[in-house]
């Protein structure tokens, strides 16, 4: 484990990554209670006021304090975003790990279907969810849970196929065990490690998707704090204040790019090429 | 390539337009919309809305509409808008062919940036150039489209003035005109692929310039160029078809958030107002549709990855 983590620390995008998802998560954890104005704070007479010593980020057009609001913000959009992909790897490495275990007719019977709810984009089977289920945060989460399980269960199907050659998963057929004990415990913590690197850098793109459908108005509602939603606000007030969509943005992209490199980090620090 | 291999991955796509028919299907059944209420609005006479109820098959049982709906799809008959009125099938085909010229586009001015890109960084690994080039693909896969979106027309249209910030003119219309309003989306739309396929076309290329062919090329004392060219770059390409045709997923939906951001009258935006209207007829074939373009782009790519590449021998 500390080995690992010296591999990962190593590589230019393991630092990276890990400072700023280390910034990132606490803001996180701490968002809430460090934000030096209310997140719903209006002041009539400070609207629009680009970065100052009292507004570090300036206030948008209720003369709300932005920093608060990204502050208060990071926890409905990412903690959602990594809850939403957690699901979603969770139930597409169990279905992937299970077709490999199955292996023949089933397999190929559940790689096809799986294969056919990917040809629907994941935005559109979101948006889909989404309105079915009715516009609020919690359905997005399911929404882009639902979207990314089968792009996750490709994944895992293909890690888990060798996985399946390995001489302990024969070892438990010959003992007796039954299909769920082999799938559970002996398949999956065994395809755990690439699924986790795929899982990173899947976050980042559920943090978009997530900020896509707020900002389409199919997830959070006003007056979240939710950074998708903080974009699609200020849009109306560009000419007025452009910082107001400057900030929320490169929120969301830094957090983005976050995920990304310590998604990228994980993966060479787990199979080091040379 | 057998005929045999052919004919299977025929099979395929009406297996995966099948199962996306019974998902959407089932969804627009759950959603909580009257059909019959919807087209007569509220204050409609209960005989009236019975009638129509009767008349479009809405008191039979599921199973039986869907065999319906999905015969009506079959010779082309997508049924009717319960919005417009209107049927649904020519107004959406008009809607795809504005998204595909879109995507077309796209697709276009992202193989015409990211190869060249994916290249250089290649070409220069470890160099100032491959590290300007992998940051630009991180900030690029990090910006949702309508982040890109609002920023360009921030910049380019409000600011600089360069671009009309919105707006749709069919090409056959006024073809510079259109080409100036397609501009904008077609940036957007490409940033995440560009980003994507320049990283892919990088590691496919370097992965490729240490095999034993290019090694044998070097010291046959070939030029640079053309071991580049003729012998690196052809095996470093063919992987970026595949990629390529799934990420054609990816752009159709991106190309809803820019449809609705620029209006252009596009698929994307059709299903986004047939959502919020809850026109159930458009979304159930705006999602077949995208469907099926993505499978036959997905087909078309894995035919010219088979005929370009003789080594790979279908069954």
């Amino acid at each position: 484990m500390i080995d690992f983590l010296r591999r990962l620390l190593r590589t230019p995008q393991g630092i990276l990554g890990c400072l700023i998802i280390a910034v990132v998560l606490i803001a996180v954890v701490a968002g809430g209670w460090v934000t030096p104005y209310g997140p719903e704070d209006m002041q009539a007479l400070a609207r629009y006021k680009a970065p100052s010593a009292t507004h570090w980020l300036g206030t948008d057009q209720y003369g709300r304090d932005i920093l608060s609001r990204l502050l208060d913000g990071a926890r409905s959009t990412v903690a959602m975003a990594v809850l939403a992909t957690f699901i979603g790897t969770l139930a597409g490495a169990v279905l992937g790990t299970g077709s490999a275990y199955l292996g023949g007719r089933a397999d190929e019977f559940i790689m096809r279907t799986v294969d056919a709810v990917m040809a629907i984009p994941s935005l559109l089977l979101a948006l889909l969810v989404v309105s079915l289920l009715g516009s609020n945060s919690w359905n997005a989460l399911l929404a882009i849970a639902i979207a990314f399980a089968p792009s996750m269960a490709r994944i895992s199907r293909s890690v888990a196929l060798t996985v399946r050659k390995q001489d302990y998963v024969s070892a438990a057929i010959a003992r007796g065990e039954g299909a769920g004990y082999i799938v559970l415990r002996e398949m999956l913590p065994n395809v755990i490690a690439p699924i986790v690197v795929e899982m990173t850098i899947r976050v980042s793109f559920a943090v978009m998707l997530f900020a896509t459908l707020s900002f389409l108005g199919l997830g959070a509602q006003p007056p979240a704090t939710d950074w998708g939603l903080m974009v699609s606000e200020a849009r109306q007030y560009l000419h007025r204040s452009y910082w107001i969509l400057l900030w929320p943005s490169a929120a969301i992209a830094l957090t983005a790019i976050g995920f990304n490199l310590l998604g990228d980090g994980l993966r060479d620090a787990l199979n080091p090429r040379t | 390539m057998s005929a045999s291999y052919i004919l299977k991955r025929v099979v395929l796509i009406f297996y995966t337009l099948f199962v996306v028919s019974v998902l959407v299907f089932a969804i627009t059944q759950i959603l909580p919309a009257d059909a019959a209420v919807m087209m007569l609005g509220e204050n409609a006479t209960t005989e009236a809305l019975e009638a129509l109820r009767q008349q479009m098959g809405l008191n039979d049982p599921v199973w039986m509409q869907y065999l319906h709906w999905a015969g009506g799809v079959l010779q082309g008959n997508f049924g009717i808008s319960m919005r417009t009125g209107q049927p649904v099938g020519p107004a959406l085909f008009s809607a795809l062919g504005t998204s595909l010229t879109l995507a077309v586009l796209a697709l276009v001015f992202m193989l015409m940036l990211a190869v060249p890109m994916g290249i250089i960084a290649a070409v220069r690994r470890g160099k100032v150039a491959d590290l300007i080039v992998s940051f630009i693909s991180y900030i690029g896969v990090s910006l949702p489209e309508f982040v890109t979106a609002t920023l360009a027309v921030m910049l380019i249209a409000d600011w600089w003035g360069l671009l009309p910030p919105a707006g749709y003119v069919p090409l056959s219309q006024d073809f510079w005109g259109g080409i100036e309003r397609l501009i904008l989306p077609i940036i957007v739309v490409s940033v995440m692929m560009i980003a994507h396929v320049s990283r892919m076309v990088r590691s496919e290329l370097v992965d490729v310039m240490h095999t034993d062919y290019i090694r044998a090329a070097r010291l046959k004392g070939l030029h640079p160029r053309r071991v580049l060219f003729r012998h690196g770059l052809r095996n470093a390409l063919l992987p970026a078809i595949t990629i390529v045709a799934l990420d054609v997923g990816y752009l159709l939906g991106g190309v809803i958030v820019v449809e609705e951001i620029f209006s252009i009258p596009g698929i994307g935006r059709s299903l986004m107002s047939a959502i919020q209207a809850r026109d159930l007829p458009v979304i159930q074939a705006g999602v077949m549709l995208m469907a099926a373009t993505y499978s036959i782009v997905n087909f078309i790519a894995d035919l010219m990855y088979a005929w370009l590449d003789k080594r790979i021998q279908y069954d």
